[in-house]
């Protein structure tokens, strides 16, 4: 019993010191800002390092999408609502939540062990002694850099994803290219798109609020940062779907 | 307070979780010199020196550095006091992700906004003063742990601090690196005018370069003085360290249940008893 009440405040002492951490984050964001090339730096290492995964599992997505859409419709005589069904689909849900994934394996780890490694290695340290604060000159830039390339790397996916599900629904198993389009562009409304979006932003900030907090704060040994990059993705992995169960009740019960 | 003090630490209480590391430690460092701290591995000697540098707060007692109390600084106070404190650290801890010329101009585009050609002269004269100009664009994985050092050098010295502080700077070198190192803390030392702390316990090196001495042991000094008056300590303890004793009153052992019942005991002792 008393192992449990431990863990429970040590679980809220956790959950309350990185509410602050992410209030540092954003408070020293604008500052961060003004350095584009901090910033931009992030960007390219989190977003378009992260490219090639994201296109080709987008394509891959797409395409099973585009089969098993295909032959379950096909039953109700309904093949031509395929554009619409991967489009929804991809842009709802699997857009999102599989970039995010990704994104915790590719881009988080690198970050936490990246971090992790600057916090074994004493470089975090040698900053605070140079009187540079390494939340400012650190993690900011990183937290910013995946933040703003989750967003992206999700409409990327989305897109390359639409695009193999138009190559396997299209040209292999003979959809109708007109209807394929058409009844994607009349049932996808604005409000669909703004749900992915949404998505992929609150996404990208749990994603590298995560990857940054567990390389801050690993232990600074070898295991440490083993444990602080596994952390990350599995950590990063239940948050995501948690949320994204909770995104979608709130615009079901909205919309 | 004592101008001739550059820091000064009195009563000094600190205690990680239930282990007390320093109980009571008062220690001044004079301006212009080079203090060694020297104790055993475990005494908290880098503990110390993040207690001076404001890493860390301690549990009781105060410490001064220049003329400031640690404890009545915030933040920005306290980043203000580390911009006079330039510190070596044990590996260097360089910015693996810059180069050499990029690693030494770190502080200087962090903190001024200088033109490019002045940081040019002013990252060139420390890389100089160092030996190190040839290997400017060098990355710090292609340094051995000699050059590392320097190169961590010439970044702490490339704000002007007043003081200059060194994690076991010795530790893992070669002979010939090692005399470059205790040259040039000597030399940075005298030619800069700035004081000099240097944690270590490679007493033979610190002799040599060293103006005073603290052997700090148990969370206390345990003897102070000059290399030589260290030397001839009648302590015990100060003898066993100076001179590299096995035994004494530091045991050989880590403490344990006893020998022989642990060996022909049934198992009384034992961790899978």
């Amino acid at each position: 019993m008393r192992d449990l009440w431990e863990a429970f405040t040590g679980f809220l002492r956790t959950f309350g010191a990185l509410q602050l951490f992410l209030l540092r984050l954003i408070v020293e964001s604008p500052r961060v800002l003004m350095r584009p090339r901090l910033v931009s730096q992030q960007i390219f290492n989190a977003g378009a390092l992260s490219l090639v995964l994201i296109m080709v599992c987008g394509f891959f997505v797409g395409a099973v999408i585009g089969l098993q859409g295909h032959s379950n419709l096909a039953r109700f005589g309904s093949e031509d609502i395929l554009g619409l069904f991967s489009a929804l689909s991809l842009m709802k849900e699997l857009g999102p939540v599989i970039t995010a994934l990704l994104f915790a394996g590719r881009a988080g780890t690198a970050l936490a062990s990246e971090i992790g490694l600057m916090r074994t290695t004493d470089q975090l340290s040698a900053m605070e002694m140079m009187a540079i604060d390494p939340v400012i000159r650190v993690a900011t830039p990183r937290f910013l850099g995946g933040a703003i390339s989750m967003p992206l790397l999700t409409a990327i996916f989305t897109s390359v994803g639409i695009l193999g599900s138009w190559v396997v629904g299209v040209p292999l198993l003979g959809v109708d290219a007109g209807a394929f389009w058409s009844q994607m562009q009349a049932g996808v409304g604005m409000a669909d798109v703004w749900e992915g979006i949404l998505k992929s932003i609150v996404f990208g900030l749990a994603a590298s609020l995560i990857a940054v907090w567990e390389g801050y704060n690993a232990i600074p040994t070898a295991e440490g940062v083993g444990r602080a990059t596994t952390r990350t993705v599995v950590i990063t992995a239940v948050v995501i779907l948690v949320f994204d169960f909770m995104i979608t009740a709130m615009a079901i019960s909205l919309g | 307070m004592n101008a001739d003090h550059i820091v000064e630490i009195e009563d000094l209480h600190y205690a990680r979780g239930t282990r007390p590391i320093f109980s009571g430690l008062n220690l001044n460092i004079r301006r212009g010199e080079v203090t060694a701290i020297m104790g055993p591995s475990g005494t908290g000697k880098t503990t110390l020196l993040r207690l001076i540098t404001g890493q860390l707060l301690p549990d009781r007692g105060r410490i001064r550095v220049d003329g400031e109390w640690l404890a009545g600084l915030r933040r920005e106070g306290l980043y203000a006091l580390r911009r006079k404190i330039g510190m070596l650290f044990q590996n260097g801890a360089l910015l693996t992700d810059l180069s050499v010329y990029e690693n030494v101009a770190f502080p200087l585009r962090e903190h001024y906004e200088l033109p490019e050609r002045l940081i040019r002269h002013i990252v060139l004269t420390k890389l100089h003063a160092v030996g190190l100009r040839g290997a400017a664009e060098m990355m710090p994985t292609e340094l051995s742990g000699g050059m590392a050092r320097r190169v961590a050098l010439a970044r702490a010295m490339a704000t002007d601090p007043r003081i200059l502080i060194y994690d076991e700077p010795f530790v893992g070198l070669d002979p010939i690196s090692m005399g470059v190192i205790v040259r040039l803390v000597r030399r940075m030392n005298d030619a800069l005018g700035i004081s000099s702390i240097v944690v270590s316990h490679d007493v033979q090196e610190i002799n040599t370069v060293a103006d005073s001495s603290y052997l700090i042991s148990e969370g206390k000094v345990a003897a102070s003085g000059s290399p030589d008056e260290l030397s001839n300590a009648p302590s015990e303890l100060v003898r066993q360290f100076m001179h590299g004793m096995a035994d004494g009153p530091v045991p050989f052992h880590f403490p344990a249940p006893d020998y022989t019942s642990q060996l022909i005991g049934n198992g009384e002792g034992d961790d899978d008893a």
